[in-house]
């Protein structure tokens, strides 16, 4: 019997976008629904009615919530091909401790570097550089998080960093950590050049004139 | 009994729940560690050596190989040790769990929070409804399973701890009503059920000490408030 497989998305959201590289990855057939967040389809309330957010994986109409629970799931289903976690649970440990501090400090970091301003913004920046030291360090001198493949971690990060960056790029927001994390840099342009991620991203352009948008509609920027 | 896998070391805090969760996990296997009881107001060089991120209880220490976070800890335990699952083997289960896990500790929780510690009524009464909501949410989730887990404790009661033991000290302490039998009836079954389980009750800080906690930190943040 064929999968079903449908992606309720939105094209900005860094946490789509760990399903998408994911579902790529494995090479899995998907359907993708974009969802209008200011005017949210009842099947996303309906599937997901805790949250009433993207990204929802719905497999053979079973919904999923919640990106790194998903992307566990399709790697424990598609089992066959890229796993994302290693199988030794040490290391498969390790990679989940990390994804839960992308997703909780440095996600926290992230969001208070963009929604404050000032000298708010100058300590949350502070705080965001000493994550991604943090971060750097645990790459080391490793090609990914996971080692010689795209792994769990890799997926958890590179569109938040992403994200982060296109702010910093487009933007004058100017963080200040790249002399500090040259290997950080170098892992962002390593994941860049493979297929599930670029293909993944979303308009780079489109992207930081969303981010303005909402900082204004914030009253942080004129 | 759990066979021989080596030296483990558990770190953790009479009152934590987060801590507790792990205790009962590894006393639900049958796995012998060695206890390190820390003062989280006076923690120790080996806490602070083997949990450098977040510094915090609990951390679980396995032939020297150290792990933190709580729900990173307990799904380690259950990939190791095989007896006891805490974990279904289908992967949308383990999503449920995982999802249901994850809700508590990222909205239930600090709802609770919300509604016992704040001091400005307002902010409290927003944490009372997000309460309810949360609460809610469990009541229809637990449906009438005798635990989340389903006949045995699973991931899920774990996580969900902190309701069914620390809460109604609490909430008799900061004068609130959140979890009844009247309200949440199945919730409050399985509360009972937890806190009797003859693994847990014995893993469970003592209530007197945790009241007392709650009393002296009430007292405090209404004093200050004045």
């Amino acid at each position: 019997m064929a999968d079903e497989v449908v992606l309720l998305d939105s094209w900005a959201s860094p946490f789509g976008m760990r399903l998408r590289i994911a579902l790529a990855e494995k090479g899995v057939k998907y359907e993708y629904k974009e969802e209008d967040l200011s005017n949210k389809s009842p099947l996303l309330l309906q599937l997901n009615p805790v949250h009433k957010k993207i990204p929802v994986l719905i497999h053979n109409g079973k919904p999923v919530c919640e990106s790194l629970i998903a992307v566990q799931y399709i790697d424990e289903v598609w089992n066959q091909k890229s796993p994302l976690l290693p199988s030794d649970p040490y290391q498969k440990a390790q990679a989940r401790f990390w994804a839960d501090y992308v997703d909780n400090k440095f996600g926290d970091c992230l969001r208070k570097v963009f929604t404050s301003k000032g000298e708010e913004q100058e300590a949350a920046k502070k705080e965001f550089i000493d994550c991604l030291k943090l971060l750097e360090e645990q790459l080391g001198d490793k090609p990914y998080f996971g080692g010689d493949n795209l792994s769990f971690v890799d997926v958890a990060l590179v569109p938040l960093y992403s994200l982060f960056k296109a702010f910093e790029t487009f933007g004058n927001l100017n963080i200040g950590g790249d002399h500090q994390c040259p290997k950080l840099i170098a892992w962002a342009k390593r994941c860049l050049q493979r297929e599930s991620v670029f293909k993944s991203m979303p308009d780079q352009h489109k992207f930081y004139d969303l981010i303005c948008e909402n900082r204004r509609k914030r009253g942080l920027d004129q | 009994m759990a066979a021989d896998y080596g030296e483990v070391k558990f770190f953790g805090a009479g009152g934590s729940p987060f801590a507790r969760r792990v205790q009962i996990a590894l006393k639900l296997k049958g796995i012998q560690y060695q206890h390190f009881e820390e003062d989280i107001f006076n923690k120790s060089e080996l806490l602070l050596k083997y949990n450098p991120v977040h510094k915090k209880v609990p951390v679980l220490v396995h032939n020297e190989k150290p792990l933190a976070e709580s729900l990173v800890i307990l799904e380690y335990i259950d990939e190791t040790w095989k007896n006891y699952p805490l974990l279904p083997q289908d992967p949308y289960q383990r999503a449920s769990a995982r999802f249901w896990s994850k809700f508590i500790d990222d909205k239930c929780l600090p709802a609770l929070w919300k509604a016992a510690w704040t001091v400005d009524e307002k902010e409290r009464e927003k944490g009372v409804v997000e309460s309810y909501e949360a609460l809610q949410y469990l009541e229809n989730e637990l449906n009438d399973k005798k635990f989340f887990g389903g006949e045995t404790i699973g991931l899920v009661d774990l996580a969900a701890n902190y309701i069914a033991f620390w809460l109604p000290l609490l909430q008799e302490v900061v004068g609130l009503n959140l979890l009844s039998n009247e309200k949440f009836p199945k919730l409050y079954a399985w509360s009972q059920e937890f806190v009797n389980h003859p693994v847990v009750k014995e893993n469970l800080p003592p209530k007197d000490r945790l009241s007392g906690f709650f009393r002296a930190r009430y007292a405090s943040i209404t004093a200050n408030s004045k």
